[in-house]
């Protein structure tokens, strides 16, 4: 593929790999080399092959269920399971985290490696080993806490603390920063320069290409399965839009598509809502907040992880989430309630969870299915469901969010990350709702597919629609938002006006606890 | 093997369980010197079995919603002695004492669901409670004796259907159901082909559909042939009558109702499902409440066929109709499994349990050998989901055509369970929910921890 490497020491070379699942040819060809302690970027739209290719080489394709060579220092590997890859120093932080949210962070960091002795874990030993490791990820924790108490941006480095302890010399991390904040990838980043220069070796999968501009040596783009091209700082600084331009095969003009807002009424309105946690009693978890909607609008919210705005959107959404306190709910004019999850989708409410695979998808289930499976009332015209319509619905979603398969009665677990995304988007777009709330609609998904995410979204609120976008990257809120309200700690702080707002205004908002302006 | 499988294209699974059925059966038949195809003997078979094959298709559903139901025999007997007593002493009718029966039934499923459901009680345990419960109340009630029951029950439960018409040489209303079970499979067919055509499919080729529906046609010949000419006085029996028409109702069910498909949501992912707009409850409650309104119904057909109902009517009858479920390929954790594969399950430990007796063999031997078929089933498949191959029988039973998604089992999809869960709520609906992740696979190589001890 053209592909040529200056002749510093090699790490890792894939010849020629070629994965095939049943109708779809997932990578076709790919070759892939990586230097010795550097950082090494794999760029592509959602479905290219990345995590394809990286599964492959951390063994978690077997040997044999596909073609080429992996070549680890010089020596032809075949690796059985992701045991046998980790044998050789071979690490894989998946897409989705893998740790066991009920067990504390020195159990999670030796599952499966545990340190014995007589027979017995030897529990003093794992523990000092642990503070030892994250210590040198940077993380203050106490080791005894439990994985489910600590935010996704320290999960994360524990991950890579579990990496660590298992002596690695080649980290793979798979879209490592899709959903954390931009501080805590900082962070991240920064860990995984100073891992560099104590010469480890790393492959990381990203779709925000600014981070791969700041940190990656090199690039390999890879689009429908082919490695396209190899990109190398040593010959060019790295550019955001020149990897795009590999990966779309064509330049992009715009991150965000033009858009001229027709905004019309208020008609969705809540009003000192405040809602309880449900686990710790007394804690709010919204504190009298009021927002409005109008017809046409496109509403942000900002702020950090662990603000509350999920917590609010989804207590507003049928009441998903928390202790419903007080606050009230106008559409249109009428004061309304909305216990039930049902009883908001039949008002027109629709919400798209942050969470994919916990929140938004039943992976056992088809793509078809799923699409319908927010308002099966829709492909129900008496008493039973009328499979040509939901085969109808499955297809116009397919195509009008470009979902890559060759068939909606796959399942949706044979899906990329991102196209999965865009399965929950247009499970939720079915229901054709009068207010969309979207959170985190973008995570994992690429560039390309993001403007035409933005560019659905503009269609839904051009047809007076209201839209509500919950998002931890600031571009897009200023990019895609007629106003943003930003969100600390449970209570709303502000609210920002198209053209009036920047980052900085926003920042400073989102981090201020005093009461609303 | 391309072209078996574009013959089953659409619909592969029940297919090829029912090839495995063939194949048992056949087996038997030459074990025996041709003593299972027999009329009589597949009337045995029918009569003998319907009740658990009822079983089994409320406990496909209770199993696809995730939990399991221990209490199925008891409710039986114990709907049993309430109907037989009713008839008995208060001379009402015998189609009132079936209402009866079913109100029983739907009264103790309320019990059940609402324990389940609005309580959070696990299955398991509220319908171990039940066990004992409704045991103990069958011998309460029945002062542990025997009551025997009047002659129409007897039909439901072991009788055969009129004879009528001109002499065919056949039993006329077997013949009459054979037709109309051939003319339901052309005019399925057909209707496919037109459906296709509606909405954009490619259909099957001519050829395929005609060869798929010739091969459905020549087996329920066979069976016609087979029931319809029976000893005098005998046809396709009414359990078996009773048993396709409960099939085909719950068969809609689950693949073609709103209900349906929210089962299959909740068992799937409850949280998802939930914030789908899903009542989690409520789909727990009717699945517990429809368990036992079937299993009061099993009750009825059971003391119909053996003309009085007994103190332990129905003992380890949850037992055969799990075991029929999970043969016939539902997932133990929920999500997976239909009514057609657990009926053909359920035939083929029928079927076992029949070709070893004829054989001659014992009990003792029979239960050795159904264990191990058992367990032989559901290792067949964990082995081929480890190996990252289709697991044959969950894959293939899975309730949508056409999902080829081979190694797609095994690796797509690493998923931890609760990446970023967060702060994950509740209102009630969602409480537990969270823990409930789809558990697509059990063999996911970074999740190989089961049973870690807990730091002390
Ligand atoms: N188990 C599977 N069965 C069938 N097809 C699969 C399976 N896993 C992946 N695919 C297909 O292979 C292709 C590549 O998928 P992959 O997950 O590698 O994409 P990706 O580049 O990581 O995308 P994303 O950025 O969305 O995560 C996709 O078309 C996907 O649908
Ligand atoms: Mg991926």
């Amino acid at each position: 593929m053209g592909v040529s490497v200056s002749t510093s020491h090699v790490k890792l070379e894939m010849r020629n790999i070629t994965k095939v699942f049943p109708g779809v040819k997932a990578l076709d060809g790919v070759d892939l080399t990586v230097r010795a302690g550097e950082i090494h970027a794999i760029c592509g739209e959602n479905g290219a092959g990345k995590s394809t290719l990286v599964k492959v080489l951390s063994g978690v394709y077997p040997h044999g269920t596909y073609e080429g060579d992996i070549v680890l220092d010089g020596e032809v590997q075949t690796f059985k399971s992701l045991k046998a890859s980790e044998h050789a120093g071979i690490v894989i932080i998946h897409q989705e985290l893998a740790l066991i949210p009920e067990l504390s962070v020195t159990e999670n960091i030796f599952l499966g490696n545990e340190i014995v002795s007589h027979g017995l874990i030897d529990w003093d030993e794992a523990r000092g080993r642990t503070t030892e490791l994250l210590a040198r990820v940077g993380l203050e924790v106490d080791p005894r806490t439990q994985i489910k108490n600590l935010g996704v941006g320290q999960q994360q480095l524990v991950e890579i603390a579990k990496a660590l302890s298992k002596n690695v010399k080649l980290l793979i991390l798979d879209e490592p920063t899709s959903a954390l904040n931009e501080s805590d990838s900082e962070n991240l980043l920064d860990l995984l320069r100073g891992l560099r220069e104590r010469g480890l070796t790393s492959i990381i999968i990203s779709h925000k290409l600014n981070e791969i501009e700041e940190i990656a040596d090199a690039v390999t783009i890879i689009r429908d399965g082919l490695a396209i091209e190899r990109l190398d700082v040593a010959d060019a600084p790295l550019d955001e839009d020149r990897i795009i331009k590999g990966m779309v095969g064509r330049s992009l003009e715009a991150r965000y598509p033009e858009h001229t807002p027709d905004i019309g009424e208020v008609f969705f309105e809540v009003r000192n809502w405040t809602v309880e946690d449900p686990t710790i009693p007394g804690r709010l978890m919204s504190k009298s907040s009021s927002f409005q909607v109008r017809r046409g609008e496109i509403v942000g919210f900002a702020g950090v992880m662990g603000a509350g705005r999920t917590e609010l959107a989804r207590s507003v959404f049928g009441r998903s989430f928390g202790i419903y306190r007080a606050g009230t709910i106008t559409l249109d004019g009428e004061e309304i309630t909305l216990p039930t999850v049902k009883s908001a989708i039949a008002r027109g409410l629709a919400y798209v969870p942050e969470d994919r695979k916990t929140l938004g998808l039943n992976l056992l289930d088809s793509i078809r299915d799923t699409i319908v499976s927010a308002d099966l009332s829709r492909i129900t015209p008496g008493l039973l469901l009328d499979e040509s319509l939901e085969y109808k619905a499955a297809e116009h979603y397919r195509k009008s969010l470009r979902i890559k398969t060759p068939d909606v009665n796959r399942g949706v677990s044979t899906l990329s990350g991102g196209n999965q995304q865009k399965v929950v988007l247009g499970k939720w777009m079915f229901t054709e709702p009068e207010l969309l709330i979207l959170d985190e609609p973008t995570r994992g998904i690429d560039v390309g597919a993001k403007y035409e995410i933005y560019t659905l979204i503009n269609k839904l609120a051009d047809a007076g629609r209201g839209v509500v976008l919950i998002s931890s990257e600031l571009p897009e809120l200023l990019g895609m938002c007629d106003r943003i309200y930003t969100v600390c700690e449970g209570r709303i702080t502000g609210e920002v006006a198209r053209g009036e707002a920047d980052q900085e205004q926003l920042m400073r908002l989102m981090t201020t606890t005093s009461s609303a302006a | 093997m391309k072209s078996i499988r574009s013959l089953f294209g659409g619909d592969p699974r029940q297919f090829s369980m029912l090839g495995a059925l063939v194949i048992l059966i056949m087996l038997f038949q030459v074990l025996t010197g041709g003593k299972v195809l027999t009329p009589s003997n597949m009337m045995n078979l029918i009569n003998g079995n319907s009740y658990v094959l009822i079983l089994a298709i409320g406990m496909v559903m209770v199993i696809v919603v995730g939990h399991i139901d221990l209490s199925v025999g008891s409710v039986a007997a114990v709907t049993g002695i309430i109907v037989a007593l009713a008839l008995r002493d208060w001379g009402i009718p015998w189609w009132a004492g079936i209402l009866l029966g079913l109100a029983v039934g739907a009264v103790i499923g309320m019990w059940q669901g609402y324990w389940v459901a609005y309580v959070g009680i696990p299955g398991f345990i509220t319908t171990l409670a039940g066990m004992m419960i409704f045991r103990g109340l069958n011998q309460y009630i029945g002062d542990s004796n025997s009551i025997p029951v009047p002659e129409e029950l007897q039909f439901l439960g072991g009788g055969y259907l009129w004879e009528w018409g001109p002499n065919t040489g056949f039993n006329n209303s077997t013949l009459l159901l054979g037709i109309i079970a051939g003319a339901f499979v052309v005019w399925r067919e057909w209707r496919k082909r037109v459906r296709a055509a509606r909405v954009g499919f490619e259909p099957d080729p001519l050829p395929i559909a005609a060869i798929r529906a010739g091969l459905l046609i020549a087996l329920i010949s066979y069976a016609t042939y087979l029931f319809g000419t029976g000893r005098e006085g005998t046809s396709f029996p009414v359990p078996g009558v009773v048993l396709v028409i409960l099939v085909i109702i719950y068969h809609v069910i689950t693949q073609r109702t709103k209900f349906g498909r929210h089962v299959y949501a909740v068992g799937g992912n409850r949280a998802a499902a939930a914030l789908s707009g899903v009542s989690t409850k409520r789909t727990y409650f009717f699945v517990m409440a429809n368990m036992s309104v079937l299993a009061a119904f099993a009750g009825m057909m059971f003391i119909g066929r053996a003309r009085a109902s007994g103190p332990f009517d129905g003992t380890l009858w949850e037992l055969d109709a799990i075991a029929a479920v999970f043969i016939g390929g539902a997932a133990v954790t929920g999500g997976i499994g239909t009514v057609t594969g657990s009926i053909i399950g359920g035939l083929v430990m029928a079927t076992l349990n029949n070709g070893l007796q004829l054989m001659g063999a014992g009990s003792d031997e029979t239960q050795i050998i159904k264990g191990l078929v058992l367990l032989a089933a559901v290792a067949f498949d964990v082995y081929n989901k480890k190996q990252g191959r289709p697991s044959v029988i969950a894959l293939l039973m899975r309730r949508r055509p056409t999902f080829r998604d081979d190694d797609a089992a095994a690796a797509a999809t690493p998923d931890g369970g609760s990446s970023q869960a967060g702060p994950v709520g509740a209102q009630e609906e969602l409480e537990t929910a969270t823990s409930s992740t789809p558990a697509t696979e059990t063999s996911h190589p970074t999740r190989n921890a089961n049973n870690e001890r807990q730091e002390p």
